[in-house]
């Protein structure tokens, strides 16, 4: 593979969490994550709630400050210095499109903003058309644009949120959860919306979600987090049909299937337990209390992530 | 059996009639009609579309118009009035004592026999005070005054405490908590007492040339805007980053951060705009608490300095012949009243038609 898009290398993220006098415990919402995303693919990054995918979407795009770690975009390291510059580079979509639009703001004036804040249209006139251009891309009428954020639909308020994402010519879009919020017809409109704009303008996605057929239907390669932690990375295809990773497993059992004869034939594995809190976190491999091949050395050691062929990386010791 | 094939329908039956349907009303809609469903909204800016809610509400616009309507009579009525604010009336340049205390639209002895020689006089709208003045024209200098007073002030509370509490609840942690502390601080200061001891302070510290407007307006008004830019912001301070506190936990705040907006522009842009509504109607609100300071300050005799009036001090001297002259209470009274009032409503009327939510 030539050099990737966008680099992760060790990104770490901690909250400081106060618990009584003075003394201060480190919440580990993404510990020692790293991956790549090339050029026009689709990453999608999965996992159950509270696993840390929106935090590290974030930090990636510096919205918090790592707390280590390096983000490395076209050859580029990011750092406080230059992340305005990279913000034209690398965008956002966010996970509600009830509470991501400015209730003051025009659908213009949404829209217009990144255009403004970095002076990429000389006049009105060409801001306008610009603005136009990106709502015509993402399926909105002209005549939308002096309305309101609150009078659209959720659908639609999505779309809005996207076209201020493209609003930049972005190489690179992390899409946080961006159909949880929808219904379900609705999810595939805006699916297939992701798709035609990656053709069209070859931009590459960090796709967060926890549906895993959503991501399956997206995604070129697939990741999973458990506890702040990649267990495993494949290619889409191979993830569905090989897992490895124990987790990854469990969680592909639990995709319903709508086709009784194979729900029926297949067996479903039904972790034990909880997730365990991030401030208390298992020694060693963070999924080895629920897991069942879990080990001494898993309690001992934190498996790292190995390649076993052709891409694809899992982190376990008995797998 | 007597059975027809089609039973008669109930007359209470909701079913539908086919038979009153024709094939075109199954037709599809034509282009034309189509076109007709686009409601195309007409363009209109945010400050427009808002005046224009603005101007439904029934409540908001006689506000508007009473208040416009006490501004030009203050901007007009002395140029029209012959008397000023502190004239002492005369006849013909002989002082005229009989003129004291006079009942609305009378004349004195000296007056009535001035016009039965031909003379002409202007009317006492609102009859004299006890030192032979036109109250008519005390009123309406005395609405100027505390008109001035009210709006000054709370530009300069409305400034400070916006810059102070945008600030403060913005950058959170420490910052927040030093600069709220010095609120704390502030707000436990006795403001009357520091509105005394500052205009004691001031009168030996401040000089103006005589003639120009601040020296007009006295030491004690002076001390009073101070007082105001130094202790009242607190109140507005306090408002605005609580307001800001809870906005920028909204994820529309962390997208213009994503897009690369500076603190500046995000609180300018995103969370001004969205506590404007609090903005609005604490501003309105601080008119009146200003308007009422400076009576209560000219009622304790630290307030505007003679002869100049305001209309707490001119409620304040009807106070001694509150029996006999009733209404020397009675229009300053009602004129702070209208100004209270109209502001407060205003104030809700703008808060409502800033308010894209409540648009119909």
């Amino acid at each position: 593979m030539s050099q990737p898009l966008v680099e992760v290398r060790n990104l770490k993220q901690y909250f400081p969490v106060k618990t009584g006098f003075g003394k201060t415990v480190y919440l580990k919402a993404v510990d020692d994550i790293s991956f790549t995303v090339g050029k026009g693919e689709t990453l999608g990054l999965v996992g159950e709630s509270g696993c840390g995918k929106t935090t590290a979407g974030r930090s990636l795009l510096r919205l918090y400050e790592p707390t280590g770690g390096q983000v490395i975009f076209d050859g580029e390291p990011v750092t406080a210095k230059n992340i305005t510059h990279m913000r034209k580079q690398m965008q956002m979509v966010f996970q509600d499109p009830y509470s991501s639009l400015d209730p003051r703001m025009t659908v213009e004036d949404i829209i217009g903003e990144p255009l403004d804040v970095h002076h990429l249209c000389a006049n009105r006139k060409e801001r306008r058309e610009r603005i136009l251009e990106l709502m015509s891309y993402v399926g909105l009428n002209a005549e939308h644009a002096r309305r309101y954020a609150h009078e659209f639909s959720g659908g639609q308020r999505q779309r809005i949120g996207i076209a201020r994402a493209l609003a930049v010519n972005p190489k690179f879009i992390v899409c946080d959860e961006p159909v949880s919020a929808l219904d379900v017809s609705i999810q595939a409109q805006v699916i297939n919306m992701f798709e035609e704009l990656q053709e069209k303008l070859g931009v590459a996605y960090l796709f967060i979600a926890h549906d895993l057929l959503v991501v399956h239907h997206i995604s070129q390669r697939i990741a999973v987090m458990y506890l702040g932690k990649i267990v495993e990375i494949a290619d889409a295809d191979e993830l569905n049909s090989h897992p490895i990773h124990p987790y990854t497993e469990s969680l592909l059992s639990a995709v319903p299937i709508p086709d009784p004869e194979i729900t029926r034939a297949r067996q479903r594995i039904i972790l034990e337990g909880d997730v365990p809190s991030p401030l208390h976190r298992p020694s060693g491999c963070p999924f080895r209390t629920r897991c069942r091949y879990a080990t001494e050395q898993c309690a001992a050691e934190c498996p790292t992530l190995t390649d076993r062929g052709s891409g694809h990386q899992v982190a376990c010791w008995n797998k | 059996m007597d059975q027809t094939n089609t039973p008669k329908k109930n007359p209470l039956s909701m079913q539908l009639d086919l038979s009153k349907f024709s094939a075109a009303s199954f037709a599809p809609a034509t282009e034309e009609e189509k076109r007709q469903q686009d409601v195309m909204s007409e363009s209109t800016t945010f400050f427009k579309d808002g005046m224009r809610k603005l101007f439904k509400n029934p409540l908001a616009t006689c506000s508007l118009v009473l208040l416009a309507i006490i501004l030009i009579t203050i901007i007009v009525a002395p140029m029209i009035v012959p008397y000023r604010y502190e004239e002492i009336l005369s006849v013909n340049g002989k002082r005229d004592k009989g003129a004291k205390n006079l009942a609305p639209f009378t004349y004195s002895e000296m007056e009535q026999q001035y016009i039965e020689n031909g003379g002409k006089r202007f009317p006492h709208i609102f009859g004299t005070d006890e030192q032979c003045r036109d109250y008519f024209i005390r009123v309406i200098y005395g609405t100027r005054i505390s008109l001035f007073i009210g709006f000054f002030a709370s530009i300069i509370v409305l400034i400070i405490g916006m810059l102070y509490g945008s600030i403060s609840g913005y950058f959170g942690g420490r910052v927040d908590l030093i600069m709220m502390r010095i609120v704390d601080i502030i707000y436990s200061l006795p403001d009357m007492l520091m509105i005394i001891l500052l205009s004691v302070v001031l009168n030996e510290l401040l000089h103006f040339e005589s003639g120009t407007i601040l020296a007009r307006l006295g030491t004690n008004m002076i001390s009073l805007f101070i007082v105001f830019g130094l202790l009242y912001w607190v109140g507005m301070a306090r408002l605005i980053r609580g307001q800001i506190l809870s906005i920028k936990e909204n994820e529309y705040i962390l997208a213009a951060r994503s897009i690369g907006a500076t603190p500046g522009r995000i609180i300018r842009r995103h969370i001004l705009p969205n506590c404007l509504s609090v903005i609005i109607i604490s501003t309105a609100l601080q008119i009146p608490s200003a308007i009422f300071t400076e009576s209560f300050l000219s009622f304790v005799g630290i307030g505007v300095k003679a002869p100049m009036p305001s209309l707490g001090s001119l409620a304040n001297s009807a106070r001694e012949g509150l029996q006999s002259y009733p209404y020397k209470l009675i229009f300053p009274a009602i004129i702070i009243c209208l100004i209270v009032l109209s502001l407060n409503l205003l104030g809700d009327g703008l808060r409502d038609a800033f308010d894209p939510k409540l648009k119909r």
